[in-house]
């Protein structure tokens, strides 16, 4: 009963969208535009990938440097791996 | 007419232009209304159903056409939605003018006054946003529960517990304004 008023004051204060809304115009156009553009976005992702890969790879190079000197952590390391 | 249809989704899936076209003149409609249920803003969710696609396009390769296009563009949708929704937390408020610029199939009930409506308002935009858009599709869309959890990566016991956590607070929070739902 009370999940019932709640959900009439939601519905009321925030009524449900037509079913057939539809957008303002043909998004097509602004679509090729988005793919055209595309390369650019691509070129971004490939940086952001290589800061991954080098960040990774000081992150390795640092784990393993901390277990050298301290060989006990290493079960440790292990364990949170 | 379903090897047409199976057809168009695998020249998708091999990234052929003309198969992305026909698929987004299909589904440009059903993506805009989705993405409008959640953000509830008619410009934003033109920009991302063209971000959507945009996504779409680029994971053509882990498309598997057995499993159908409409649910994992759905999936796409709801998670360019919901990035939006983060990144322009302001946005996260939901004036009346904003709702009532919407197209509703039915008018608001007079009984319930444009105060309470505001306090509604109010109560809805103050819960986490994980909460709020599992309210807005199963409460205020009245969407089977399953639809919402495929939608979401969810499963439906999540969404139950979310439902229910999302009234709890909206109960709360509105009778802290004083109204007793």
């Amino acid at each position: 009963m009370k999940n019932d008023r709640i959900r009439k004051l939601l519905q009321t204060a925030l009524p449900p969208v037509k079913a057939d809304a539809a957008p303002s115009r043909d998004l097509w156009p602004a679509m090729q535009q988005r793919l055209r553009a595309q390369p650019t976005a691509q070129t971004n992702l490939n940086g952001a990938w290589l800061i991954g890969v080098w960040l990774d790879g000081v992150l390795a190079v640092g784990l393993v440097a901390f277990a050298a000197f301290l060989p006990a952590s290493i079960p440790l390391l292990l364990y949170c791996l | 007419m379903r090897n047409e249809a199976g057809d168009l989704l695998n020249h998708f899936r091999q990234g052929n232009p003309e198969a992305f076209e026909s698929l987004f003149h299909q589904h440009q409609r059903a993506v805009y209304g989705w993405i409008l249920r959640i953000t509830r803003n008619p410009e934003a969710a033109e920009e991302l159903t063209i971000e959507s696609f945009w996504r779409i396009h680029q994971a053509h390769m882990r498309f598997d056409p057995a499993q159908g296009f409409e649910g994992w563009a759905r999936r796409i949708a709801t998670r360019a939605a919901l990035d939006w929704l983060r990144a322009n937390r302001r946005h996260r408020e939901l004036p009346l003018e904003l709702c009532a610029k919407l197209p509703t199939p039915e008018q608001p009930d007079p009984a319930i006054t444009a105060e309470i409506r505001a306090k509604v308002v109010l109560a809805f935009t103050r819960l986490p946003l994980n909460l709020r858009i599992a309210a807005t599709l199963a409460l205020v869309e009245q969407l089977p529960q399953k639809e919402v959890a495929a939608a979401l990566g969810i499963s439906v016991a999540a969404v139950k517990l979310r439902l229910f956590r999302a009234r709890r607070l909206l109960r709360k929070e509105l009778e802290r304004q004083g109204i007793t739902p």
